[in-house]
């Protein structure tokens, strides 16, 4: 058996989730790597990996041609993986489409070579399933799956191409607009802060800034605080967001709705500071505060 | 140009599930049953095409058993030409709806299919990407915000950096993402009128295409409870329980 993973290269390096996916896919025997556009030489140094096919004209953010260069090579392949990101969620689906297979979407757990635990509905039940397509074509977790390191590999790098008669549809990438931020990557993140409605304005939600300086905190919001506008769309936690699972999550003014709770409620040790006793983040939440968190957080700027 | 939304009949999104004691599945039987989400942020977006004089005709589609034509007649009453109902009895995976959807498609030859970005009960985010695949088609996954001109699609899309800003050709997919719009709530006038509106019926059979599964549940469990965590007095307390009982900071 031989699974092929689709890495996303960020800054020259591959992603943290790539390397999950990439220690997931070592369940299935030999690895092979695919990288689109720059980073090759990043890929090659991950260990683990027998070789990386590189295809250097074709970018990650265009579905049409990277599901048709992976369908190209896919019968190579028993297992194509990619980490459940935007890109990931975008390619890979299509790419089932192109194979007639279904695809098993943000898989937690590996059983064996066809069977895989993925969660549903919110996270509030974990679905156990079976395939029997002969390529599974599987998204994964990254907070699930320990990721290899950054180096220690030496896979050798070969380029391929798309078949240039291949009909692939006109997408054209007009513009990228991503926030720059020296914050950690928040799916990647030690430790996450989040904010809620309860900081009731942009201007206060900037109160979380010098704690995350201090904890070296990526900072994420309810999806309440992002319709609000006090925080950007790609801060969102939860079903709809971003799914982490850090060793801290601490939850500020933000009451813990289903959906919230889907993007979080993997974490080791979660906090909450709300003023609401009944808040249902307390459910889960190890240790809370029941205050004001607009006395709480100077407090706790200071006692850091 | 006509635009097509297919649509689901999901659990209502408040409801808190229960996972059936034999494992088998989720407790579905006398459950609040809604539109999913996502799939009104789909019809709420042709809606307004249609007011902005870009769409001339929208029809909804659903697929799933009889009881889905509740979620068609929602869909109607916000704003919807007409709707199709594909019924089923079977559970059916996001590969047999997308091969299901292609047939419709090719029927019915929209310019736009607008679908929501997944449906919050099996979280499978995929039926957009499959149908696209399967037709050929580009696709803008995830929207925030979608322009129509000159027979393209200039799609604004919700990645994990922030936003990138594609343009399809038409005929294109559209993925809706929550943040999209805000969807309108059906008023009483236009509810009672939906009821007057078309809605054809078909059985998924008509369509000749294979929906059988590829998946088989082994298993439905809930997921491990957390621990129930202690209420602190003081900032101190905390501090001093992250540090030395959690040890996190």
């Amino acid at each position: 058996m031989t699974a092929l993973v689709l890495l996303e290269i960020e800054n020259g390096a591959v992603r943290q989730a790539s390397r999950s996916a990439v220690a997931a896919a070592s369940a299935f025997g030999s690895v092979d790597v695919l990288v689109l556009g720059a980073g090759a030489e990043a890929a090659a140094r991950l260990p683990g990996v027998a070789r990386v096919r590189h295809a250097e004209s074709l970018s990650d953010s265009i579905a049409e041609s990277a599901s048709a260069l992976l369908a190209s090579i896919a019968a190579e392949y028993t297992h194509i993986i990619s980490a459940a990101t935007a890109n990931g969620k975008n390619i890979l689906p299509r790419l089932a489409g192109l194979l007639d297979v279904q695809p098993i979407p943000d898989v937690i757990a590996i059983q064996d070579a066809d069977t895989f635990v993925r969660p549903i509905y919110a996270g509030n039940a974990l679905a156990t399933v079976r395939s029997s397509d002969n390529i599974k074509v599987l998204t994964v977790r990254g907070a699930n799956f320990d990721p290899v390191a950054s180096e220690g590999g030496s896979a050798s790098i070969e380029a391929i191409a798309l078949d240039t008669s291949a009909t692939i549809p006109s997408v054209e990438e007009i513009s990228v607009n991503l926030s720059t931020s020296e914050r950690p990557e928040l799916e990647s993140a030690r430790v996450v802060l989040s904010g809620g409605r309860g900081l009731k304005d942009a201007a206060n939600f900037k109160l979380l800034d010098p704690i995350a300086d201090k904890l070296g905190a990526a900072i994420g919001a309810s999806r309440a605080a992002v319709d609000s506008g006090f925080a950007p769309n790609e801060m969102q936690v939860g079903q709809t967001g971003k799914i982490v699972a850090p060793e801290l999550y601490v939850a500020v003014g933000l009451s813990g709705a289903i959906q919230h709770l889907a993007g979080m409620k993997d974490s080791r040790v979660i906090v909450a500071i709300n003023i609401d006793p009944e808040a249902p983040i307390f459910r889960v939440a190890d240790y809370g505060l029941v205050a004001d968190l607009f006395t709480v957080l100077p407090e706790l700027e200071q006692a850091l | 140009m006509k635009v097509l939304v297919p649509v689901k009949r999901v659990i209502d999104y408040n409801v808190k599930i229960r996972v059936k004691a034999d494992g088998s599945g989720v407790e579905t039987s006398g459950v609040k049953m809604s539109l999913n989400p996502f799939d009104e942020n789909a019809i709420e977006e042709a809606v307004r095409l249609k007011e902005r004089g870009d769409a001339s005709e929208i029809v909804a589609v659903s697929i799933g058993p009889q009881a889905a034509q509740e979620v068609l007649r929602t869909a109607l009453a916000m704003g919807v030409d007409r709707a199709i109902l594909v019924t089923t009895d079977e559970a059916v995976e996001p590969l047999g709806i997308a091969k299901a959807l292609k047939e419709i498609v090719l029927t019915e030859k929209p310019d736009l299919v607008i679908l929501g970005k997944q449906a919050i009960d099996d979280d499978m985010n995929a039926t957009g990407q499959m149908l696209a695949g399967l037709l050929g088609w580009g696709q803008g996954t995830f929207a925030s915000e979608v322009v129509i001109e000159n027979e393209n699609a200039k799609v604004t899309r919700e990645v994990d950096g922030g936003l990138e800003t594609v343009q399809l050709k038409l005929p294109a997919i559209v993925t809706a993402d929550l943040r999209l719009n805000e969807p309108r709530y059906a008023s009483l006038p236009n509810i009672m009128k939906a009821r007057k509106k078309p809605l054809t019926t078909l059985s998924i059979a008509d369509l000749n295409v294979d929906v059988a599964p590829r998946l088989t549940v082994v298993s439905v469990a809930e997921p491990a409870a957390r621990q129930a965590g202690a209420v602190l007095g003081s900032v101190e307390e905390l501090i001093e329980k992250l540090r030395n009982e959690a040890k996190v900071i």
